[in-house]
């Protein structure tokens, strides 16, 4: 298990690999536009939050970029720029990229930005990077995103923010006492980050529950979709397919070398467990719905002629993406229904094209919601305004190698990982083209005049991306040729 | 124990409130033998039954109707099914749910209920209910309501002081809050779109989580012990109530605290409240039995007071207004642009913006924008802070207010509503402003008290898109909107400017154009009234009192006040012109020495009385002293009594109403107590002007006018019809 970091340890696997003769559909590529290949992604093992990282995030982080930097050697003056994505934010590192790039050891000249958009933050950070190499901007991106839901920032109340910030403004000692004289018990309850949805008031699990019960998905449905993927990843695990995984050593602890969530139970156990939400008779359970998880993910984006020029033998082409959003209420959870047939429609493709489904798996009942959704003319033609359903992509081609369920859900690092493992699916399945998808939470909203807050841009927000394709041989045998002395890649 | 659950119909209520749960509850199950009775449903017109495995599936569906109410018909039906489904071995439990999305049960129905002529009868009726429930709370099977929508509350006279409250004033609870109170036992969340529409799936999925409850209620799965609400002790403040009640000295002091509370809200008014304290305290007292009884019988007596006739003619009244007889207009307002942004705009605004309109809110300073603006804020703030919205919501519904000081937009309005200062040249000012800017569609609506519409309507384009809109202060609260049409507004305009109404959750009455239409004019003489008393030295507490004895809400000072002292004087010197003498008696000069010295009311903090912020009981303003001492005139002995003092404001208010009745400004009667009662606060346990002429006696009321008029002159002389109405004596506004 040791060997994820030699070399040699991928390189065992590829035999199998090639043995897989890989289809060869038409090229997605467009004239005009760069091809954006996906070098090499790697992430942390996935935790169970509170189970041992403590750390800061962008210490987390920069032990990743490291652990990317050495796997690809890629030389760190290179990475023009680095785009990171995380949701709950810790005060002290606002850009946490930058904190991070600078304590990976990346050059001080190299621009780093963060970004967040819930559950598909990382996804963002990756369709940033891309933008920024197809307009021509940059041709080397580390893109990622890490969460540590061991350690979230926990606030002073409002009362007594407000009264800690006059305070400092206060110039005698007696506008101070008399300031803090007004301080009652009450200020001193903190303030810990919303679990709920902020324009619904919902939690994400009551919803999701919510969902279920809409398309009439019952509890055991559930159960056996969250006992596919804990069955799936195992199996995947066991097998050593987990490649992008690298080992971690936990500051103070011991090296973690693989994801600690996987546990595949039984029909039995998970029937005993109560509803997690909607109480009693709701259907979503502890043990089908994703976790809280600590973890980290980082992808290297580069243009396709410069990976080819540094000797890269890319593992996947990002093509086409698409971000929805819908009603945050009653469709908290149904974007890749909406977003799955735009993408499919911009690429050209249909469902049947695709060999590979990565889709983020927040819930064993959204996921089934959204097959059926994907599956119904009714919510087609009442819903999306399509004269027919887009149908639901084949369960034997979906998540093969388990899920966010299964795998866990650190949010701001889950696209990072459904694009790698749709690469590393495409390799090993010989298929050609992946479809990653993933919903999130919330509404964008800006700040106007602090009178109040006029969202923009409501709803779920949601990724198709990209449509990615692999290429048995991409490169030139006179390209190819300093693949062997760079090292890495799938030769 | 006290807290058992009864849950009778809540026939007692007079005035037939619905209480919203949108959640079910599940009624209390003991074993029992079964008799053994197999049968097949009929075919039923009203609830029918539907066998699911062990549970049986009891659907309300008054057919052509929107609601179910508890009819003859219904509670027949729903007897039959309840016995077979007790001798149906087979069945275990039972499910009562309703087939229509958001309506379980209504209420009694009133048509039933008008139709008894006797209070026997309705005691009758009542009794049957309650032989009905009592059945079903005795159930040997389990019995689950699932309530989506308006329901009479199952279990709702709780004996517990912390039912007091809702039953006195039949307020609307939701369902997180029913949850809270223990009224009901679980909450079903509304479901979003899945494969069929989210109503019908949403009821399908109620019944699923009820059948589910109702097997595990029969197998003992689930527990049937009603988790602990606040009314059964949740809190330690009602656990200690709670077993304090069971002390009969505690429970004589919270009776006397309770009918004490009544007493000062409804100043013996209104027979119900105090029967109902009657009925809890019987059953407290002495045990259930007597209190059903008493319950029956207290119900089959309020049924038939004259109270209850006044509030069940209110509610059909209310049906009435609230239905647009102009039918659809062309076209729907989408966008509406109020000019103005003071209280009444701002106002206008709050109520248009949050049903979804797009509203621009344009005003000609910026201080008088940002204060109208902020108004609006406060307004759906304190909602946030009732619970009723979210903040998030809030602003998303501000979102579509668009504050500003040009015309920008008003290209895109549908209607315009002016706001603007009760004067006929700022008007026509912006009248010819705004039609150089509007479509041509667009309406054009005046919210005056008193400027006829037709002048305003003069230096228009098109007349015929021009209407009155009169709202009334402050706007989100009170709920009568009085739209005026001219002889030249078109049906179009006036379908429009009703469905506008509609859409703001007014009560509308349309009157024909005139001075005051037909709420200022009903008002005018009145106050004018008030103000003599006043000359005559009764002090501004003292007339409160005397009116808000008589019924009305708002005390007749208070209300000057309320309205604002330049206000009443700008329309008493416009109705003064138009109609002459009818409209003296006290004298106007007084209203403008208070506008001089800058009483004008509440807004200016200062009028009959002095208001601060935050001070509650207000106190008498004494700089009135020397004004009042100015325009002091002797009193007339012989009408100065307090009651005569009460009939005195009442009948000319009532005579006033006659006239706009006998000159065509009213179109019905119906209306005329509707605008009375919703925009005056004409007392509500009469019924509106009209009505109380009926019960009171139109030739009553001529003798008393003829009494005043020996006094004061013409200011008391009844109009024709009020006379033709005393002259025979089966004649009734209301048949």
């Amino acid at each position: 298990m040791g060997s994820y970091f030699k070399l040699t340890g991928i390189l065992v696997n590829i035999p199998s690999l090639l043995a897989v003769q890989p289809k060869s559909k038409k090229t997605l590529a467009k004239s005009g536009v760069k091809n954006i290949v996906v070098v090499e992604g790697v992430r942390i093992p996935f935790l169970q939050s509170g189970y041992c990282l403590h750390g800061a995030n962008s210490v987390c982080f920069h032990l990743l970029c490291r652990g990317l930097l050495n796997r690809t050697s890629v030389p760190r003056d290179v990475v023009d720029y680095i785009v990171y994505g995380t949701v709950i934010q810790e005060v002290k590192t606002s850009n946490v990229a930058r904190e991070a790039a600078l304590g990976a050891g990346f050059s001080d000249k190299t621009p780093a930005h963060t970004v967040t958009m819930a559950c598909i933050s990382s996804n963002q950070a990756m369709t940033t990077g891309v933008g920024m190499i197809a307009a021509g901007q940059c041709d080397v991106v580390v893109a990622g995103g890490v969460e540590l839901m061991s350690d979230v920032p926990i606030r002073h109340s409002r009362k007594m923010r407000k009264t800690m910030l006059t305070l400092n403004r206060a110039k005698t000692l007696g506008q101070k006492l008399s300031l803090i004289s007004k301080i009652r018990p009450d200020y001193f309850a903190p303030e810990l980050p919303a679990v709920a949805e902020f324009s619904t008031s919902e939690t994400m699990g009551h919803s999701a529950d919510r969902l279920a019960a809409a398309f009439g998905i019952s509890r055991l449905e559930q159960d056996e979709y969250a006992l596919r993927s804990h069955t799936l990843a195992k199996k995947a695990q066991d097998g050593g397919l987990l490649l992008d995984v690298v080992p971690f050593k936990v500051p103070g602890k011991d090296t973690v070398t693989k994801d600690n969530g996987i546990r595949p139970s039984s029909m039995e156990q998970m029937g005993k467990l109560k509803p997690a939400f909607v109480k009693p008779y709701g259907t979503v359970t502890a043990a089908n719905s994703s976790f809280l998880t600590d973890g980290a993910s980082a992808v290297l984006l580069m243009s396709e002629e410069k990976a080819l020029a540094m000797g890269y033998k890319p593992k996947a082409y990002l093509r086409d993406f698409v971000y929805v959003s819908q009603d945050p209420k009653d469709q908290l959870l149904l974007g890749p229904t909406y977003a799955t047939p735009k993408v499919l429609e911009k690429a050209g493709l249909t469902m049947a094209d695709i060999d590979v489904f990565e889709f983020h798996e927040a819930f064993a009942g959204q996921i089934l919601a959204n097959l059926k959704a994907m599956d119904s003319d009714w919510f087609a033609q009442n819903c999306m305004g399509r004269k027919s359903k887009v149908g639901a992509p084949p369960l034997e081609k979906f998540n093969n190698w388990g899920g966010s369920l299964s795998l866990g859900h650190p949010f701001a690092a889950t696209g990072c990982r459904l694009v790698i493992t749709a690469a590393h699916r495409l390799k090993k399945e010989g298929g050609q083209y992946g479809l990653v998808a993933a919903c999130a939470a919330g509404g964008q909203v800006m700040m106007l005049h602090g009178l109040a807050l006029f969202p923009l841009e409501r709803g779920s927000n949601y990724i198709s991306a990209p449509v990615s394709t692999m290429k048995s041989s991409p490169v030139t045998p006179g390209v190819g040729a300093p693949l062997k002395s760079r090292g890495t890649g799938c030769l | 124990m006290l807290a058992v659950i009864s849950p009778r119909p809540l026939l007692f209520r007079v005035s037939v409130k619905l209480f919203y749960v949108s959640s079910f509850s599940f009624l209390k199950s003991t074993e029992h033998k079964l008799i053994t009775r197999f049968c097949l449903f009929p075919a039923r017109s009203h609830v029918s039954c539907d066998i699911k495995g062990d549970v049986a599936v009891v659907r309300f569906n008054t057919p052509n109707s929107k609601v179910n109410t508890l009819s003859r018909q219904l509670s027949s039906e729903f007897t039959d099914v309840m016995n077979e489904i007790w001798a149906n071995e087979a069945v275990k439990s039972a499910v009562l749910i309703s087939s229509k999305p958001g309506s379980f049960i209504a209420g009694a129905d009133i048509d039933m209920i008008e139709a008894c002529k006797t209070s026997q009868e309705v005691t009758q009726l009542s009794q049957e209910g309650q032989k009905m429930l009592e059945k079903i709370e005795q159930s040997p099977k389990p019995v689950v309501a699932a309530i989506s929508g308006s329901c009479l509350g199952g279990g709702l006279e709780v004996g517990l002081p912390a039912a007091f409250d809702m039953m006195l004033t039949g307020r609307n609870i939701r369902a997180d809050r029913a949850k809270k109170m223990g009224l009901v036992d679980q909450l079903v969340d509304p479901l979003g779109p899945g494969m069929k529409a989210p109503e019908a799936r949403t009821i399908e999925y109620l019944e699923e989580v009820a059948i589910g409850f109702a097997r595990g209620l029969a197998n003992r799965t689930v527990s049937a012990k009603r988790s602990k609400g606040l009314i059964q002790s949740k809190s330690l403040c009602f656990s200690g109530m709670y077993y304090a009640m069971a002390l009969p000295f505690v429970r004589r002091q919270v009776y006397k605290t309770v009918e004490n509370k009544v007493q000062k809200q409804t100043k013996g008014l209104y027979p119900a409240p105090l029967k109902i304290i009657e009925v809890v305290k019987t059953g407290l007292d002495q045990g259930h039995d007597a209190g059903y009884l008493i319950e029956s019988q207290s119900f089959g007596q309020l049924a038939v007071t004259k109270e209850a006739k006044a509030l069940i003619g209110l509610y059909h009244g209310q049906v009435l207004c609230k239905k647009n007889k102009f039918g659809t207009p062309q076209r729907e307002v989408k966008t509406l642009a109020v000019l103005g942004a003071g209280l009444m705009g701002a106002g206008i605004a709050q109520v248009s913006v949050d049903k979804g309109l797009k509203t621009i809110l344009k005003d000609t300073a910026q201080q008088g924008l940002d204060r109208g603006q902020q108004q609006v804020f406060k307004g759906l703030n304190s909602k946030v802070k009732k619970k009723s919205l979210t903040s998030f919501e809030r602003d998303s519904i501000l979102s579509n207010l668009t504050g500003q000081l040009d015309y920008k937009g008003f290209e895109k309005a549908d209607m315009v509503i002016e706001a603007v200062f009760e004067d006929i040249n700022i008007k026509h000012k912006v009248l010819k402003e705004v039609e150089a800017v509007i479509p041509a569609h667009c309406i054009f609506a005046s919210n005056t008290s008193a400027l006829p519409i037709s002048q305003i309507a003069a230096v228009s384009k098109r007349p015929e898109k021009v209407i009155g809109m009169h709202y009334f202060s402050p706007v989100d609260r009170m709920q009568l909107l009085e739209i005026i049409t001219t002889d030249k507004t078109s049906q179009d305009t006036a379908a429009s400017a009703v469905a506008v109404g509609l859409k703001q959750g007014k009560v509308v009455i349309v009157v024909k154009d005139g001075p005051g239409f037909y709420t200022t004019r009903c008002l005018g003489p009145m106050l004018a009234e008030v103000v003599r008393v006043l000359q005559e030295g009764i002090d501004p507490k003292k007339i409160d009192a005397i009116s808000t004895a008589f019924g009305f809400p708002v005390g007749a000072a208070t209300l000057i006040d309320e309205v604002g002292v330049d206000v009443a004087t700008h329309v008493a010197e416009d109705l003064g012109k138009a109609f002459g003498e009818r409209f003296g008696g006290g004298s106007i000069e007084l209203f403008k020495l208070m506008v001089e010295k800058g009483f004008l009311g509440r807004k200016a903090g200062k009028g009959f009385y002095v208001y601060q912020e935050g001070v509650k009981n207000r106190s008498l303003n004494s700089g009135m002293d020397e004004i009042l001492a100015r325009f002091k005139v002797p009193a007339k002995p012989e009408v100065c009594t307090d009651e005569d003092i009460q009939m005195r404001l009442v009948t000319r208010f009532v005579n006033e109403a006659a006239m706009c009745l006998q000159e065509g400004i009213l179109s019905n009667p119906v209306e005329g107590d509707i605008g009375a009662v919703f925009g005056l606060g004409f007392p509500p346990c009469l019924g509106g002007p009209f009505r109380y002429a009926d019960s009171y006696g139109a030739k009553q009321l001529v003798d008393k006018l003829r009494k005043y008029e020996a006094v004061y002159g013409s200011q008391f002389t009844p109009c024709q019809l009020l006379l033709d109405y005393a002259n025979s004596p089966s004649k009734k506004f209301h048949q």
